[in-house]
């Protein structure tokens, strides 16, 4: 696929750059854990419920280390140290430290050789349940089938996870290829995951693992009915991105929200927490077999499309990046953009196709995720409807891989049923008139689209190049992405990042993260 | 006289394609099952909204027992146009210049603006339209401006952070955006904010102004805010009525 022309060396020495730049911050993960990653393994033990309080349990076993001095050696290995000494396992362990029957940092240190044997036999119980789930997704698959791509992707946001299931299993019959279910408005910061099914919500659905329990059989059944497998969606973003990594495998989600640099730009998260949590999340994800998707198109919500599009070329090649120092394989990696030039743009089609199709031949094997207009829709629903089948019409064209719908009433509410129902009829109408359209265009040899790839190209790569060199900590704090200043030391969360001890154990990364370069 | 002279502001209707036909179109799904019984169904509620002659053009099954419908109708209601007032943000709308010319002039120095998405709530483009240096469709944002000194906190912002980055930074004035509005949540937020000012004792030394897709001017003086402005509003509008306000206070 080369309708481009773009320069094979500067693609080239873009990604060297992006890979250049990963490995300096990996350098820096490499030292560090975080809360949030040792409540993932403590998770990931299988600790699970809250006390009477409502704290889920795997707050309370790593607030307990945590108060003790002992986060820096990790979780896994207090808690072994305490199955060993007491010959309990890990929820019965988790269960009496709420109560304050215990101390895990002031239990007895057992033999070295044990407690890895009881830590290894615990993990290894939990990785066969995701390799379990993760093939049962594939014999879905086989047996089932798929929709094409571009995957259909919508939204279900009630509030309430049994009437999400409803819409759910609707929109699936309507022609949805993956369900997510948006997460309560501010659900991100928070530094827990709460608990068990909810009902009441803004904006979104509380992500529990219950609900992804409920959400999970209601698509199971509903993929059964239409013969079709639903993949299901929720949001590996915030100050928990690993837990709900291990809560989506655990209940075998298919697709996540995973951005290496979202939390931080959109959500003041602090750099070093995210970059931390990110990449124990992506580990799991990749292991799992969960396809991720990034954040790039929220950059020109803030900023231009137009303007600021090699900051989101840039984006996905460090994401790329940072992607496979998790193991990730390029099939899982939905690199984001999005289509929202301004409408009154003049050749703005061509702008965007350029954009479009540039991401596809860049990133050969990612499954791109394509982001729907928004900044730019009024409440006009019917120019907005429009807009939406341009975009359509550019996915098709330029072979994207995941489609996130647009709606006709963004701006103004979460879609109606009757919005979803629309979209996804403009979609399919579409998707099926053009299937086969981009096999038949090529793009004039030295035309507006290959103009726009190649000046966007040559732009990103003179910015990475510059990160390159300043360090990605320094880009973030000078704003280069989105116009968005961060500090290194500022923003939520930097209370829960610790620095490993050189006897830091967790078991997990080495039993999940068989893929890193 | 013209033909358009003839009309009746005191009974009017809607226009479909002859004076006075009254016709409406709308959609709307029913949780029903897909069939003649939901469509009879639609026509019965179209009915009791008003309609004479409701006729559904189209209905499709969304599964899961439920029916989607578009109606077509006559509305028989008629309003009477010529006595509706309707409450406004009294603005004088200048451009960027003319802003700046008239708080060098009349208030000698840079005048201090704060805005954010409060609350739990995650929606900047609305914020971003009126403060950022680019601003929104051809208005640039309040950063542009030479006399505004103006701080956007982003989003997610507690109402307390933000009274606190008021009483810090000296505000003259505060935007508060706020999109999310699934069961009233805006409302809350918004009189929240303003019980904190007010605690604070500094709701009057500053110009309180909320915005967002579904904040009128009206809701906005009902919850105790200087101004709303609502979808279409740029930010010479809001700077505007901050210059005004601070002027007719005497700063």
């Amino acid at each position: 696929m080369n309708k481009l022309n773009l320069d094979r060396s500067k693609i080239d020495r873009a990604r060297q750059a992006a890979r250049n730049i990963a490995e300096d911050v990996q350098a820096f993960i490499d030292l560090h854990t975080t809360v949030a990653v040792e409540r993932t393994v403590a998770r990931l033990f299988g600790i699970d419920k809250v006390d009477e309080m409502g704290t889920p349990l795997p707050n309370i076993v790593v607030d307990n280390i945590k108060e003790g001095g002992g986060l820096a050696g990790g979780a896994a290995w207090w808690l072994g140290n305490a199955m060993v000494h007491t010959g309990k396992n890990p929820q019965e362990i988790a269960e009496m430290v709420s109560r304050g029957e215990m101390d895990l940092t002031r239990v007895p240190v057992g033999s070295g050789q044990k407690i890895e044997e009881a830590v290894r036999e615990t993990a290894s119980k939990t990785v066969e349940i995701i390799a379990n789930n993760r093939r049962k997704r594939e014999e879905y698959i086989k047996c089932l089938g798929e929709g094409p791509q571009p995957y259909i992707y919508v939204i279900v946001a009630t509030g309430n996870i049994y009437e999400d299931v409803v819409q759910a299993r609707a929109a699936a019959r309507q022609g949805a290829d993956i369900i997510a279910v948006i997460r309560t408005t501010g659900q991100s910061l928070l530094d827990y995951v709460p608990y068990g099914a909810t009902t009441e919500g803004y904006g979104g659905t509380y992500a529990t693992q219950e609900n992804f329990r409920i959400m999970r059989k209601g698509l199971d059944e509903a993929g059964e009915e239409v013969g079709r497998y639903i993949r299901l969606c929720n949001y590996c973003s915030g100050l928990c991105m690993p837990e709900i990594a291990a809560m989506g495998a655990l209940e075998r989600l298919d697709v996540m929200l995973n951005d290496a640099l979202y939390g931080i730009l959109f959500r003041d998260i602090n750099m070093q927490r995210t970059l931390v949590d990110q990449y124990f999340s992506r580990m799991i994800n990749g292991f799992a077999g969960v396809i991720i998707n990034t954040g790039e198109d929220n950059y020109l919500t803030t900023s231009d499309a137009v303007e600021e599009a090699h900051t989101v070329l840039a984006s996905q090649f460090i994401n790329e990046q940072f992607a496979l120092k998790a193991g990730l394989r390029e099939e899982q990696m939905g690199l984001g953009h999005a289509f929202e030039m301004d409408p009154d743009i003049k050749n703005g089609f061509l702008l965007e196709l350029a954009q479009a199709q540039m991401a596809r031949e860049i990133f050969p094997n990612a499954p791109l995720k394509y982001m729907p207009p928004t900044k730019f829709m009024t409440g006009n629903i019917f120019k907005g409807h429009i807009m939406d089948a341009m975009f359509n019409v550019a996915s098709i064209m330029t072979r994207q891989g995941i489609q996130l719908l647009g709606m006709m009433t963004e701006a103004m509410h979460t879609p109606f049923i009757g919005d979803r129902f629309l979209s996804i009829q403009n979609a399919k109408y579409i998707f099926n008139n053009m299937r086969d359209l981009a096999d038949e265009i090529e793009f004039k040899d030295g035309g507006v689209i290959q103009r726009r790839a190649r000046e966007v190209l040559n732009e990103a790569l003179a910015f990475l190049e510059q990160i390159e060199e300043e360090g990605l900590f320094i880009t973030l704090e000078r704003g280069k992405f989105a116009g968005v200043k961060r500090s290194r030391t500022g923003g939520k969360g930097l209370e829960g990042v610790f620095r490993r001890s050189p006897d830091y154990y967790n078991p997990f990364m080495e039993m999940m993260g068989g893929g890193r370069e | 006289m013209s033909y358009r002279e003839k009309r009746d502001y005191t009974a009017v209707k809607p226009y479909g394609d002859t004076m006075n036909d009254g016709k409406v179109q709308m959609s709307f799904s029913l949780p029903v099952p897909f069939g003649d019984e939901a469509r009879e169904a639609g026509k019965r509620l179209a009915l009791k909204m008003g309609l004479e002659e409701p006729e559904v053009v189209y209905a499709e099954d969304l599964g899961e027992d439920f029916t989607f419908l578009v109606i077509y109708g006559r509305c028989v209601h008629s309003v009477n146009f010529s006595s509706i007032e309707v409450p406004k943000v009294q603005v004088h709308e200048r451009d960027m210049e003319e802003i700046d010319r008239l708080i060098r002039e009349k208030i000698g120095r840079k005048l201090v603006v704060i805005g954010a998405s409060t609350g739990t709530d995650a929606h900047t483009v609305g914020i971003d339209a009126i403060m950022n240096m680019k601003g929104f469709a051809g208005h640039y944002g309040l950063e542009r401006y030479q006399m505004f000194d103006a701080y956007n906190l982003g989003s997610q912002v507690d109402n307390e952070e933000f009274v606190a980055r008021a009483i810090e930074l000296n505000a003259d004035a505060l935007l508060v955006s706020q999109t999310v509005t699934q069961k009233d949540i805006h409302v809350y937020n918004l009189t929240h904010l303003v019980e904190l000012l007010e605690a604070e004792g500094i709701r009057d030394k500053v110009v309180l102004v909320c915005g967002g897709p579904r904040i009128s001017h009206e809701l906005a003086k009902e919850l105790g805010y200087d101004a709303g402005f609502g979808p279409g509003s740029f930010a010479n509008h809001v700077a505007s009525f901050i210059v005004d306000e601070l002027i007719s206070r005497g700063a």
